[in-house]
């Protein structure tokens, strides 16, 4: 990448992610997109527009809806040698296709011996905000991650949306890359050539001193936010965007944690069994004699996701309730 | 159709091939020498031959939990099965799938699948990539009466259906589902009635003759080499054994006048006979391949029971493809 920081243009998350398959799928013949509404009408949310016109419906299909259809299609394909991206529409719809995903896709490779690898991206989109209720806006990444096999990426802004897809894409593993809803059309520098950023490899996107926040997805930014509040209130807050939930870049967290004794693990999934609940096992397993304080987790409560725009705002994490968690992490002790 | 005499012969060959490699795998299972969960395929061998032997090499088949049979028809390598089956270092997959999950994709067969319907898709994938590349190449897709009633089998179809790919929907109607008779789990009595459904051509075929499998197959194969879609066969066939392992079951679940009523149609009885009516082969003749297949799957035994189990040091290999290797 030649182009500095300033140079680059501004793009938004959801063009990010379109403009990495244009030029994928002009580099490589291999790559095909499937899925409901992905060919002619470009994907409800746009992510698939002009695909279709420009590489013709073997290339952008549109399917019935039929997500473990949609998922075989893409595994047998990798398997027959070709790079497939098909599409879930909603995260929640993974549960639909589950069998798929986490029984044939993760372990054919394994199972088989390793006598095959598995080019196959699925490519969804998660996250609360939308008064989409309880159907349509889950975050189920930890799910995910708990299946061998499978990576799993969550960016959280379009610079990592289109290098993350890319590198998705070109990954010779299943890899699960869930967009978040309420990024699309939140803008950024953003390269115009096609460019990687690799999984499994974090991004401090604050220094800080004072305690670690990890975080990923739509998070990221709002941690961003409770790490400005707690500046003026003189708490030095460093910030992991984690990126990749698996791979995990664990050393990037371990690191920070043993630098700034003090962690809060936020994510906009239920707190139970979520990806803090493994973050905060690794820390004290890796690093417990540094630690000042117990690990705090911000995350949605156990609940489904809620439809009135009340209770949803009740329910996903902000920059407020971020600060909190920091602020009970660093008065501890 | 005209069928000709190498045609019988390699009917006949797949067909004893399975038979005996079956029969062994029963044994050694029978006497704890393979872990695990056995699906054998003894009975219904007349299907995979009369498949197998009307695709080509670079035509793919998608299949199931009860796939060896698959993998020989295709031409599996026996020793390497054997020793995958007994969980061994040498078996087709490192010892790492077993009898639910072996696959050659040298010889492309796709893999065995221990969830019913599942393999389905994944040939509509193979499928896919065919028409993608623009070749014509035909992806088999082998399923069993039970699997139609499962989502991914009816979604797999009609994808095949509405995409119009080059696929071959094998029902192997073997009247049960595990324990279960198929009157019992769909209130139609023919399965190839769910092809109407998807737009795709159906037909009955007595899936104990080799020779009605492989005609049907052909015409279905060249109708998918041709781009004019998916189609649909039924095969009406029967499994000697239990739904897994050989006769250890405790409970009766069918009698044994109708296990001896399919026996009498035995598939490969069936064609031996016929061959030795018109001349096509001599007793001696067959008693000859009868003794190099037993002589062959013996090896197979001698292999699998000779070849080291895996080293535990291999338990993390092939979780991920690593970049630069493997890919």
């Amino acid at each position: 990448m030649s182009a500095t920081e300033t140079e680059l243009r501004e793009l938004s998350y959801l063009g990010a992610v379109n403009e990495a398959l244009h030029q994928i799928m002009a580099e490589d013949p291999d790559v095909f997109c499937a899925g409901e509404d992905v060919g002619a009408s470009g994907g409800v949310f746009g992510s698939f527009g002009g695909l279709q016109k420009k590489y013709g419906e073997l290339r952008a299909v549109d399917t019935p809806i039929s997500e473990q259809a949609i998922v075989g299609l893409g595994i047998g394909a990798a398997v027959a040698g070709l790079r497939p991206v098909v599409d879930l529409m909603f995260m929640d719809f993974i549960m639909v296709a589950m069998d798929q995903i986490a029984n044939q896709a993760a372990k054919l490779k394994y199972m088989f011996g390793g006598k095959t690898s598995l080019p196959l991206t699925i490519t969804t989109n998660a996250g609360a905000g939308l008064s989409a209720a309880a159907q349509h806006s889950q975050s189920l990444e930890s799910m995910l991650a708990h299946v061998p096999g499978l990576k799993v990426v969550m960016p959280s802004n379009p610079y990592d949306a289109k290098g993350l897809l890319v590198a998705s894409i070109r990954d010779d593993n299943p890899v699960i890359y869930a967009k978040t809803k309420t990024l699309f059309g939140t803008k950024g520098p953003c390269p115009e050539d096609l460019f990687e950023v690799p999984l499994g490899v974090a991004n401090i996107t604050r220094p800080g001193t004072d305690a670690t926040i990890v975080t990923y997805g739509r998070m990221a930014g709002e941690s961003l936010k409770a790490a400005s509040i707690l500046s003026s209130e003189g708490v030095d807050v460093e910030v992991i965007d984690l990126r990749t939930l698996q791979p995990m870049d664990s050393e990037t967290i371990i690191a920070s944690v043993k630098r700034t004794n003090r962690c809060v693990v936020v994510h906009e999934a239920v707190r139970f069994a979520g990806m803090g609940a493994e973050i905060a096992a690794q820390i004290q397993e890796e690093a417990f004699d540094y630690l000042d304080a117990p690990i705090g987790r911000v995350a949605a409560p156990f609940s489904p996701v809620p439809f009135s725009p009340v209770l949803e705002g009740a329910y996903v994490p902000d920059a407020k309730r971020i600060a909190e968690g920091v602020r009970a992490a660093v008065q501890r002790g | 159709m005209e069928i000709t005499n190498e045609v019988l012969k390699d009917l006949h060959y797949r067909m004893i091939r399975i038979r005996f490699f079956e029969e062994a795998a029963g044994k050694l299972f029978e006497n704890s020498e393979m872990p695990g969960f056995l699906h054998l395929y003894v009975g219904e061998e007349a299907v995979a031959a009369g498949v197998c032997a009307a695709l080509r090499p670079d035509d793919q088949i998608g299949s199931t939990h009860r796939g060896h049979g698959h993998l020989v028809g295709k031409g599996g390598d026996l020793p390497k099965m054997m020793a995958e089956l007994m969980g061994k270092a040498d078996g087709y997959c490192n010892g790492k799938g077993g009898s639910m999950h072996i696959c050659d994709l040298d010889l492309n067969m796709l893999g065995a699948n221990g969830i019913v319907g599942a393999g389905a898709p994944i040939a509509v994938g193979a499928a896919f990539a065919n028409k993608y590349r623009g070749n014509d190449t035909v992806a088999v897709v082998f399923f069993g009466d039970g699997a139609v009633n499962i989502g991914a089998f009816h979604e797999a179809a009609n994808m095949a259906a509405a995409l119009q790919l080059p696929a071959v929907f094998v029902c192997e109607n073997n009247e049960y589902g595990e324990y279960t008779p198929r009157s019992k789990t769909m209130a139609i009595d023919d399965v190839v009635d769910r092809a109407a459904g998807y737009g795709m051509p159906g037909v009955i075929v007595d899936g104990m003759d080799s020779v009605a499998v492989y005609e049907a197959t052909t015409q279905a194969v060249a109708r998918a080499r041709a781009g004019h879609g998916p189609s649909f066969i039924e095969c009406k066939t029967y499994r000697y054994y239990n739904h897994h392992g050989v006769q250890i079951m405790g409970f009766k679940y069918r009698t044994d006048e109708e296990v001896d009523m399919w026996k009498t149609r035995d598939c490969i009885e069936g064609i031996e006979r016929d061959m030795l009516a018109q001349g096509v082969m001599t007793q001696d003749e067959i008693d000859t391949i009868r003794a190099k297949v037993q002589a062959d799957v013996d090896e197979a035994v001698e292999f699998g029971r000779n070849s080291p189990f895996p080293d535990v040091d291999t338990l993390m290999d092939d979780v991920y493809t690593v970049a630069g290797a493997n890919s």
